[in-house]
Formats: structure tokens, C-alpha cells, sequence
């Protein structure tokens, strides 16, 4: 009981320093939960790709494209569902800054295989009706303020030109995950366009998206797609949508690794500037500690005088910090939605959080604590005065 | 004056000297002194001499390298760190020059402190502390930090702390080394009483001649040795 009056009147004891100490770890300990919570969206992606969705894309790369023609031949391989198929459009809003993904895509077999974009029957049935109507997730109309019915006019980069749809409709994702900032239109209208203007980029597609009867049956469809370009004019690559993501994540792996190292870095930094903190502190009341040992008190209770405090310190530090830590995420989640559709902070990542500040405090304690603890009385007393 | 009853503090052949690199300090070389029960003895010598060392071997917070101390029966030489401590809580009230004091600590608390080493609850704490406090007549302080008071009610309070467990002897380390004349007179005849009124045993290092001549014995040490005017 004693201990801790005389722990919390320790604290107000130098307030700027055990603020600013407070605030440090706060600090680090919220940019530690956003950095973890970054790289776990980055693999999220993947983690939430459906398995029972193929990729069928141009075996060189994903910038050359595959014929139409295939699509008939895809549909009759044992254990496929459903195929459609889509090119990334590339285009941007007003604004080259205003960037979001954007697909071509045939519009009854696309949403036969995205079960999770959620459609009103209504606006479905507008959207395949209207050759130029388009659909975009909740997220991108409310970023940009489109309602059903407004004209939108792209800015096209791969395919040059101003291209005008009309919103038929808003979808939302059936989990948090799902991504709400996509933007898909008929790939008839892109098609006709490239017939009239460009016929030689007619009549090809980006991908197929291949839905199979189980997850089981992917690797053998996978196989026999591929083996039936073999030696084709364009061969291509089939793989769950799952391993195309992850062909992406890979290719960034470095940068992820790097990011989490840092937010462990943030955290040693501030468990340095706060050890030092509390050696400065320790060393400015050996004499207090000296006194106390004697009028009889032990090493054992000056431990847990030092050592409160410095856990206490980083504990607060630490609530503060995962207290921060929502105004953070709904800030990010807002302000920079296009590059992070959502942006939730996981409870394991809160917990690790305090135990990040809790770490912090033990180890930031342990040499003041091991001073104080084993000061000699008569050393301890001489720096009195 | 008179040795009444057998001596409270014995010390035999007490020897202390401190290594400072290769070099070895002697500080102390073979003391033999004792100190009757109820006695206030000054402790004088020239700067360096051991006055400090010697007084904190007494007080348990320091240790010999050779000889015994033996206080109140106790061989206090023998004791062992933790069996030191619980003897220094209840067995010697200790008083210093700078007052040390707990700053975020009230007079009250300050002079508790003591106190939460014992088996008594809060209210007997409570009666113990108001007792002494109003002991060095500074009931009315209680509340106050030591900040709020001056150096005389400071080092009141350092006394009350020292008497609270009621200790048999006491120790000072020129107690009124950091007062003003009248504030150190104050302080001098608050111990004189603890001596006369309470039956306590004060060994008092002091440069102050005019401490020095409240005490009933006063012992120099130089050199090492100890010599008795
Ligand atoms: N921890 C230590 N390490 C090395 N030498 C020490 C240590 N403590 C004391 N000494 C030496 O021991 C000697 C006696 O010191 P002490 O403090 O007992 O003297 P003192 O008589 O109290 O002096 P003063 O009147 O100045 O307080 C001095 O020479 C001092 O330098
Ligand atoms: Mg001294």
C-alpha cells in the first residue's frame, strides 16, 4: 500500500520527464501496433483470396494478353464451374492522384464468381442491362461522393481516352475484408471501342478468373488449363487466386520485412531512452534509497519502489498508446483509404502493444532496480547534501 | 559521570581501512571503546579522521574489517545483511547531517516510515507517530512536506523519525552541522531531553565545540586512535 502511494508520488515528482517518458512510449508503442498492423493487412490480401477462384494469365508475364478464344475451352475442362474473364483498365479519375483499381470484366460470370460483392437485384439487373454502366464498391462512391445514376468519366492510361459510365450500382463486401474500392464495367464496351480504334487489341483479355467445384480440384484444373496452351501461341499460367496474391506479396516481401523490423526498432530505441531515463532518475535518489535502507528497509522493497515505477511509467505509456491507437486507425482509415481499404487493429496486435510498453518498463527497470537494490548505505549516503 | 549499569555499546579492537585502487586507507586501527546506557557522548576530530565510519559501524550500515561490535548484548558484527536491517529497524534511530528526509513525503509519513517494518496497524501507527511528533513539538506540521518546513523542523522531524520505534541508542552525524545557532541550540536541547527525559543512549559526531559541550564525554579520534577528554 505504501509502496504505491509513494510509487505515484514519485511519478509527479519530475512530471515533465515522466510525461515526456509516458508520451515516448506511447508513441512507440502506437507507431509499433501501426506497423504491425500494416504488414498484417499487406498479407491479409492473400489470406482472404478465395481458393476456389483460379488465375489463368499469360505464362511470360501479366502484361501480355490472352485471346478471348480461350474462354470456351477453359469452360469445358473437367471441374470448372464457371470462367469469366477481365483486363485491368488502369484509368484514372479528374485526377491522376485519384487511383483505384479498375477492370474490364464480362458481368454475369464476374459476379457468379464474386459472390462476396454484394449487389441489390435491382442494380445488378441495371448494371448487365446497361452496356456502359458500371458498378463500384461503398468505400470508392463515398470517397468520391458518386451516387446511382451519376455519369463518371475515367481518364484512361492504357487505353487512352476519356471513357464515360453510368453508376448502376453501389456493392458492399460481405466481410470487412472484402475490398469496396473496385470499380468494373462491361468489357463489351472497352472491346467495341478497341474494334473501332485499335483492332489489334481487340478481342484479348488480361486474365480469366476460373471458378472450380472445390479447392481440391485446383491444382488438377490449374494443370490441365495450362497444358492445353501448351505450345500455343500464348501459354499461360493458372494458380489460386490465393498464389497470384501471394506472387504479388512475395515480390514486396523485402519491403514488409523491413517495415516490421523497424517497429521493433521503435520499441528498442524507446526502451534505451527510457533505461536511461530511469538510471538518471535511480541515480538522482540513491541518497533517498540509502536512507530508506537505514531505517531498515530491504533490498527487496527498494526493488519494488524503482521497479514499480519504471513498469508504471511504460504501463501508462502503453494504455496511452493503444488508447491512440483508434483514432489512428479510423484516421488512416479515412484519409488514406485508397491505399488501405480498412484498417483495423487487431486485438492481438493491442495486447502486444501493452506488452511492448510492459517490456519496455521491465527492462528499463532492471539495472536502476539492481543499483538501488545493492547501493552500500554508507556510499549511498554520501551523495547527500 | 557516573557508569551506572553494564555498558550498552562495547566495541573491541575495531579496525577499518578502505582500498581505493591499489592503495589501502587505514581509517581505524584497533578501537576499543565502551559506551554506558544513558550516555550522550560527542565524538570530535579533524576532517577525515573516521568520525563517520566509525559512527555508521555503529549504526549497522557499515562494516568492519576487523574486531567486534556489541550493542545492547547484540554482536552486531555478526549479523548477516537482512538480520542487520530488521535490527537497524527497531534497535537504532539514526540521524543525519542533511536532515534526508523523503521529500514527496509528508512530516507524518515521513516520520511513519519506521513504522511499516512493524506488525502495528494503522491507528497504533498513527498514536506512535503523533506521540513523537509532538515529542519535537511539530504536531502542527504533520501535513506539511519537508519543502513547506524549515532546516530546524526539518531535522525535528529526522528526530522523530529517529524515536518513533523507540530505539535505545541514537546516532547523529553533526546534526547541527547545516543549522543556524539558534536552530542548532533547539536541536541540542531536544537531545539532551531524549537523553535525560526518554533514557537514551546519543553518540553525536560534531565539529562544534559548543555541541560538544552538551554531551557528558567527549572522545576525539585522530589518526586512527581514539583518545578521551
Ligand atoms: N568509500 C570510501 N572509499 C575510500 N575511502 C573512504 C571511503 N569512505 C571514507 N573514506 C576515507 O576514510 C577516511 C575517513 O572518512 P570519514 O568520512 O569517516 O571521516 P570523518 O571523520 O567523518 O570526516 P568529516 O569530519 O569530514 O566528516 C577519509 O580519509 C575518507 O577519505
Ligand atoms: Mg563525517
Amino acid at each position: 500500500m505504501f509502496i504505491l502511494k509513494y510509487i505515484l508520488r514519485n511519478l509527479f515528482r519530475h512530471r515533465l520527464r515522466s510525461v515526456l517518458t509516458v508520451v515516448g512510449v506511447a508513441v512507440a508503442v502506437l507507431a509499433y501496433g501501426l506497423l504491425t498492423t500494416l504488414v498484417g493487412l499487406w498479407y491479409s490480401g492473400a489470406e482472404h483470396a478465395s481458393d476456389t477462384r483460379l488465375i489463368t494469365r499469360n505464362a511470360i508475364s501479366l502484361v501480355f494478353p490472352l485471346p478471348i478464344s480461350y474462354l470456351e475451352r477453359i469452360r469445358g475442362v473437367p471441374g470448372v464451374t464457371t470462367a469469366s474473364y477481365g483486363n485491368w483498365f488502369g484509368a484514372y479519375y479528374k485526377e491522376q492522384k485519384n487511383f483505384f483499381a479498375n477492370y474490364a470484366i464480362e458481368p454475369r460470370s464476374y459476379l457468379e464468381l464474386y459472390p462476396e460483392f454484394i449487389l441489390s437485384p435491382k442494380e445488378k439487373n441495371d448494371f448487365l442491362l446497361d452496356r456502359k454502366g458500371c458498378i463500384v464498391g461503398e468505400r470508392l462512391a463515398r470517397t468520391y461522393g458518386w451516387k446511382v445514376g451519376d455519369l463518371i468519366t475515367l481518364k484512361g492510361t492504357i487505353y487512352p481516352g476519356d471513357w464515360e459510365f453510368v453508376l448502376r450500382g453501389i456493392y458492399h463486401g460481405k466481410e470487412k475484408a472484402t475490398e469496396e474500392r473496385i470499380f468494373l464495367f462491361h468489357w463489351t464496351y472497352l472491346n467495341e471501342t478497341m474494334r473501332r480504334s485499335v483492332p489489334r487489341r481487340a478481342d484479348q483479355v488480361g486474365y480469366f478468373v476460373v471458378g472450380v467445384k472445390n479447392p481440391g480440384l485446383a491444382p488438377d484444373v490449374a494443370l490441365a488449363v495450362d497444358s492445353m496452351f501448351k505450345n500455343s501461341l500464348a501459354e499461360t499460367l493458372t494458380e489460386t487466386e490465393k498464389a497470384f496474391h501471394m506472387s504479388f506479396v512475395s515480390m514486396t516481401e523485402a519491403i514488409m520485412v523491413a517495415i516490421q523490423i523497424v517497429s521493433y526498432m521503435v520499441i528498442a530505441i524507446i526502451m534505451v531512452v527510457a533505461a536511461n531515463t530511469m538510471a538518471m532518475t535511480a541515480r538522482e535518489r540513491i541518497g533517498e534509497y540509502a536512507t530508506l535502507k537505514t531505517l531498515g528497509f530491504k533490498g527487496g522493497h527498494l526493488a519494488g519502489l524503482i521497479f514499480g515505477e519504471s513498469v508504471a511509467i511504460s504501463f501508462l505509456g502503453g494504455l496511452l498508446g493503444v488508447a491512440l491507437t483508434f483514432p489512428a486507425a479510423h484516421w488512416i482509415e479515412t484519409e488514406l483509404a485508397q491505399y488501405f481499404p480498412y484498417f483495423t487493429v487487431s486485438p492481438k496486435t493491442l495486447l502486444f502493444e501493452l506488452l511492448a510498453a510492459l517490456s519496455v518498463g521491465v527492462v528499463s527497470g532492471i539495472f536502476p532496480t539492481w543499483r538501488g537494490a545493492t547501493i552500500r548505505i554508507a556510499d549511498g549516503l554520501k551523495r547527500i547534501g | 559521570m557516573a557508569q551506572t549499569t553494564e555498558p550498552i555499546v562495547r566495541i573491541r579492537n575495531l579496525s577499518k581501512s578502505y582500498r581505493r585502487g591499489t592503495q589501502i586507507i587505514p581509517v581505524l586501527s584497533g578501537i576499543s571503546f565502551d559506551i554506558a546506557r544513558g550516555e550522550f557522548v560527542a565524538l570530535m576530530g579533524p576532517s577525515g579522521s573516521g568520525k563517520s565510519t566509525l559512527l555508521n559501524m555503529i549504526a549497522g550500515i557499515d562494516s568492519a574489517d576487523e574486531g567486534e561490535i556489541e550493542i545492547g548484548g547484540v554482536e552486531i558484527t555478526r549479523l548477516g545483511e537482512s538480520d542487520l536491517a530488521r535490527w537497524r529497524a527497531v534497535s537504532v534511530g539514526f540521524i543525519f547531517q542533511f536532515y534526508n528526509l523523503i521529500p514527496v513525503l509528508t512530516a507524518f509519513e515521513n516520520v511513519e516510515l519506521p513504522l511499516l517494518l512493524t506488525h502495528l496497524n494503522r491507528r497504533e501507527r498513527r498514536e506512535h507517530v503523533e506521540a513523537v511528533l509532538n515529542v519535537v513539538g511539530l504536531a502542527d506540521r504533520m501535513d506539511h512536506y519537508p519543502s513547506q518546513l524549515s532546516g530546524g523542523q526539518q531535522q525535528r522531524v529526522a528526530i522523530a523519525r529517529a524515536i518513533v520505534t523507540d530505539p535505545e541508542i541514537l546516532v547523529a552525524d553533526e546534526p547541527t552541522g547545516d543549522l543556524d545557532r539558534a536552530s542548532a541550540e533547539e536541536i541540542l536541547q531536544l537531545m539532551d531531553r531524549l537523553v535525560h527525559e526518554f533514557g537514551k543512549t546519543v553518540i553525536m559526531v560534531t565539529h562544534d565545540p559548543r555541541a560538544a559541550e552538551k554531551a557528558h564525554l567527549v572522545r576525539h579520534l585522530e589518526k586512527g586512535e581514539l583518545s578521551v577528554t
